[in-house]
């Protein structure tokens, strides 16, 4: 980050107008630093099994593609345009007006014009034009290919998919406003799977998806680790509260599989949210009995195969419904996590259900029966959570929560691909004293990214990342200013590791927090001393002012 | 430069030369007002029914609807029927009102730098009502022109007119809609030309149908009100070509023929074009699947078995590590080789 100007000179550069002279398809591909991932491990892609692991550099002009790559990539669109209508669709109705175009927080971060959804998705559709419709064939064959908007696939073409298909987190915002639904993360999702036959990746996807293949996360946290790390929460738990939460483990016959992304055991401020999950079972556990066990075999519940190729989602996806039947559990509880809830509420029952060795979901604590989830047989903790409180099934103190001014970042894929959007909200509500909405056109369905979803949460990649959530730090600038909010909550483990370091960028004032660990601050714990700090280790509003008085 | 909207407008240009030459040498009549309507119906028909059953053809292996609003979750929590349905009466509401109020694009904002440190969004209503002005004008007309292919000509199709010629002024009657549609024409034109990220994106293909149905209506405005064309005359063309006993009657006049044959040309291009969003925006499956995902199963046709890391290979690799660490396995370690075994 240290190589950035600072923000506002940043901001003040940022141009959204496209080049007067050249069109777009004139304009020639550059691979910047600074806006892009770096090439996948090849031994990651080898672990996977995927086609043509090797080493390249996206910098170099030669990509060590095979031979017949072009017909590869025909063959592979020729494929995905019989087994996705909405692909097809997409592909033929767009008419270009252009509604989308300053919809994505890539645009409105970089004012790269490639970076309007619609020109985005132009990429493919150009090729798609000159190979797969009349008109294309006819047309370019007399010249005039590039009026309609079609053009072989040459290697220019396929660097600049790379490079753009990359910098879409797939967060679906342009979709909501096409009047056509028009889905440009649907297109990027497909754009990445024929990179993917060529063994085009970048490694913050590539990895996380060998790891978690093999070791169930993807940090590659083996079994006796992530154990550890957990226990060491149990330490920091007890430090805080006086009691001492335990934690169970791959536990046949428990009642409830807990499954939550594993970058909230990781890395703060996701770890707190962790602390909050298991202050939360252990308050639970204590009062009501309830009985959930941790999984260190799907100890991941984020799904980076969604950013590879459908197979991989479905290849890591499996492995919630294999350990909720080897443990014989009930149903599965889901923890705050962007787009495995996407996965879940979209794919996972169509790709590996049924899931009929799972019961319904009932709350044992409420009764409550989860109606929505009768099939998949997995609930969000958000939902969970919400329906303890509606009726009064938690001992809270608020006040805990007072020195918090709170505002709540919907993330993309909860919100757009599910409709998760009053539940975090009424638990926030109920836990919290203190909470302020963004400007509405930056929330619910119209909610913009963090800017680093998608596997673009690198470290190499800053700049992208910087601009692309620059939309969503100037919303929470907005109530910051306004209301003095200094923490900015979400329900999405992505979002808890990469919004700090935007916020840092643009709005250093906010922290950032999920969840659990606003429910757990609040949460009297049978047994507890008296609290003095914050999960964080700061102290709670009003102890520090006691030695004064 | 961006030269696509000249070469449309050359293309447009060239296809009204073609007509108006067209009909003065023999022969040409025939060709402008039978062969080609024909053929161009025919093209219509055959294409829009082509693309549709492609579309069809292929799967739709998950629901994927974009949500907009709240998921039916717990009792207590209002759902949005309309914006994340879990009904079928839901997803036709939804549909009903992106076909007919263009929903989405009502949502449409523009972003812009303000005060040189943030963003604001400004609702941006100007797009949907030029397109609302567009594709309802352009029904209207349609269905004023029903009056040429009916005899008697039905009531709905004299309301419409009554209605569309309600603001009377001048003899003849001013229908409002034709006007109307030419206006929407042109600013949905210099929108193209005049926002720079819209030209950037526009192709010669978004071009030339606006030129094509300015066109339309231009020619159509001009037979009305100032070559005054045989009205009679022209209905019994077109009365003839619906009843397929086709005659070229007497005095119909050029810029007829050249409305004609826009129109044929418009019919013909239509399947094979971006104009095709009229039969996809019922298909798409990010607004016309319900969203009861979690709560209903949904089959995928080409489903196909992967390959997983299944809890057996994963205990395998870390067996001893996990035993180390008192976290309970399936199976205990043997003490030599049990590979061999297996
Ligand atoms: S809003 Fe939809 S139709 Fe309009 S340009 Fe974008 S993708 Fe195309
Ligand atoms: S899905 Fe999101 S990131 Fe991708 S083009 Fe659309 S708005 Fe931009």
């Amino acid at each position: 980050m240290s190589d950035l100007p600072k923000s506002d000179e940043y901001f003040s550069q940022i141009d959204h107008k496209p080049p007067k002279l050249t069109g777009w398809m004139d304009t020639p591909i550059n691979i910047r630093k600074g806006m892009y991932c770096y090439a996948s491990n090849p031994k990651s892609v080898e672990t996977l099994g995927l086609p043509y692991a090797r080493p390249w550099n996206p910098l170099e002009d030669d990509w060590q593609l095979p031979e017949n790559w072009q017909q590869i990539i025909h063959e592979g669109l020729k494929e995905r345009l019989e087994r996705f209508r909405s692909f097809k669709i997409f592909m033929d109705i767009c008419v270009r007006c252009g509604a989308c175009a300053d919809k994505c927080h890539f645009f409105l971060g970089t004012g790269d014009p490639k970076n309007m959804p619609v020109l985005r998705a132009e990429l493919l559709r150009s090729v798609y034009r000159n190979d797969f419709t009349a008109a294309g064939k006819i047309l370019a064959k007399a010249g005039f290919g590039k009026q309609i908007g079609a053009r072989p696939m040459t290697l220019d073409v396929l660097k600049e998919w790379w490079y753009y298909f990359f910098q879409c987190t797939e967060c679906r915002r342009c979709s909501v406003f096409c009047p056509y639904g028009i889905d440009t993360a649907e297109i990027t999702i497909i754009g990445r799977e024929l990179l993917n036959l060529l063994g085009l990746n970048i490694d913050w996807i590539a990895t996380p998806v060998a790891n978690c293949y093999r070791t169930g996360n993807h940090l590659g946290i083996q079994p006796h680790a992530f154990k550890d790390m957990l226990e060491f929460f149990v330490d920091d738990i007890e430090e805080i509260t006086g009691v001492r939460v335990d934690p169970q483990f791959n536990k046949k016959g428990a009642d409830i599989l807990f499954i939550t992304p594993s970058g909230d055991v990781f890395a703060d401020p996701g770890t707190y949210t962790c602390m909050g999950y298991m202050i939360l079972f252990h308050f639970l556990k204590e009062k009501y009995g309830f009985d959930v066990t941790w999984s260190t075999y799907a100890s991941e519940g984020g799904n980076f195969g969604f950013f590879t190729s459908h197979e991989t989602m479905k290849r890591l996806n499996a492995k919630m419904y294999l350990e909720a039947k080897r443990l014989g559990v009930k149903w599965i509880l889901g923890g705050e996590c962007g787009h495995m809830w996407r996965v879940i509420n979209q794919y996972m029952d169509t790709m590996n259900g049924p899931a009929d060795f799972l019961e319904e979901p009932v709350s044992p604590i409420t009764g409550t029966k989860f109606e929505n989830a009768k099939s998949t047989k997995m609930v969000h903790i958000a939902e969970f959570t919400a329906d303890l409180i509606k009726h009064g099934k938690l001992d809270l103190d608020v006040r805990r929560n007072d020195h918090l001014k709170v505002t709540f970042h919907d993330s993309c894929n909860p919100a757009r691909g599910m409709g998760l959007l009053d539940e975090p909200r009424y638990v926030i509500k109920n836990v919290c004293n203190h909470f302020y909405e963004m400007p509405a056109n930056t929330i619910r369905e119209q909610t913009f990214c963090c800017g680093s979803g998608a596997g673009l949460n690198a470290g190499e990649d800053m700049e992208l990342r910087m601009a692309g959530g620059l939309p969503r730090a100037n919303a929470v600038k907005h109530v910051h200013k306004k209301h003095g909010v200094n923490m900015l909550a979400c329900v999405c483990a992505i979002d808890r590791a990469v919004l700090p370091a935007l916020m840092e960028y643009w709005v250093p004032e906010v922290d950032v927090t999920g969840l659990h660990e606003l429910v757990a601050n609040a949460l009297i714990l049978p047994g507890e001393n008296d609290r003095e700090t914050d999960l964080r280790g700061e102290p709670l509003p009003g102890t520090e002012d006691d030695t004064n008085e | 430069m961006n030269v696509n909207y000249l070469f449309s407008l050359v293309a447009v240009l060239l296809l009204f030369a073609l007509a108006y030459l067209g009909v003065k040498v023999p022969g040409g009549q025939l060709l402008f007002g039978i062969i080609i309507p024909y053929v161009a119906f025919i093209a219509f028909l055959a294409g829009f029914f082509n693309r549709v059953m492609g579309w069809g053809r292929s799967a739709v292996p998950f629901r994927i609807p974009t949500t907009c609003g709240q998921q039916m979750s717990l009792p207590w929590i209002k759902q949005n029927k309309i914006d994340n349905p879990t009904t079928t009466w839901g997803v036709i509401a939804r549909m009903f009102f992106e076909i007919v109020t263009f929903r989405s694009l009502f949502r449409n904002t523009r972003a812009a730098k303000k005060d040189g440190d943030r963003l604001q969004y400004k609702l941006e209503i100007f797009l949907w009502i030029g397109a609302l002005a567009f594709h309802y004008t352009f029904l209207t007309v349609l269905i004023r022109h029903l009056r040429f292919f009916t005899e008697p000509v039905p009531g709905f199709v004299q309301m419409i007119e009554r209605v569309d010629a309600f603001f009377q002024f001048g003899l003849p009657v001013v229908y409002l809609s034709g006007i109307v549609l030419l206006a929407a024409v042109l600013y949905l034109f210099l929108r193209r030309i005049f926002i720079p990220n819209v030209k950037y994106i526009s192709l010669a293909s978004d071009y030339f149908p606006l030129f094509l149905i300015g066109g339309i209506a231009l020619t159509g405005i001009m037979m009305r009100y100032f070559t005054k064309v045989d009205i009679t005359a022209a209905k019994e063309l077109t009365m003839g070509l619906v009843t397929f006993h086709p005659t070229i009657p007497e005095g119909v006049g050029s810029i007829f023929y050249v409305h004609l044959f826009f129109v044929s040309v418009l019919l013909a291009y239509f399947p094979f074009s971006k104009l095709m969003h009229l039969g996809g925006v019922f298909l798409s499956p990010t607004r016309n699947l319900p969203t009861d995902t979690r709560a209903r199963r949904h089959v995928n046709p080409w489903n196909y078995p992967v390959k997983v890391h299944t809890y057996e290979a994963y205990e395998d690799e870390f067996r001893e590590k996990m035993i180390e660490a008192g976290l309970p396995v399936d199976k205990q370690p043997e003490p030599q080789a049990p590979e061999e075994k297996e």
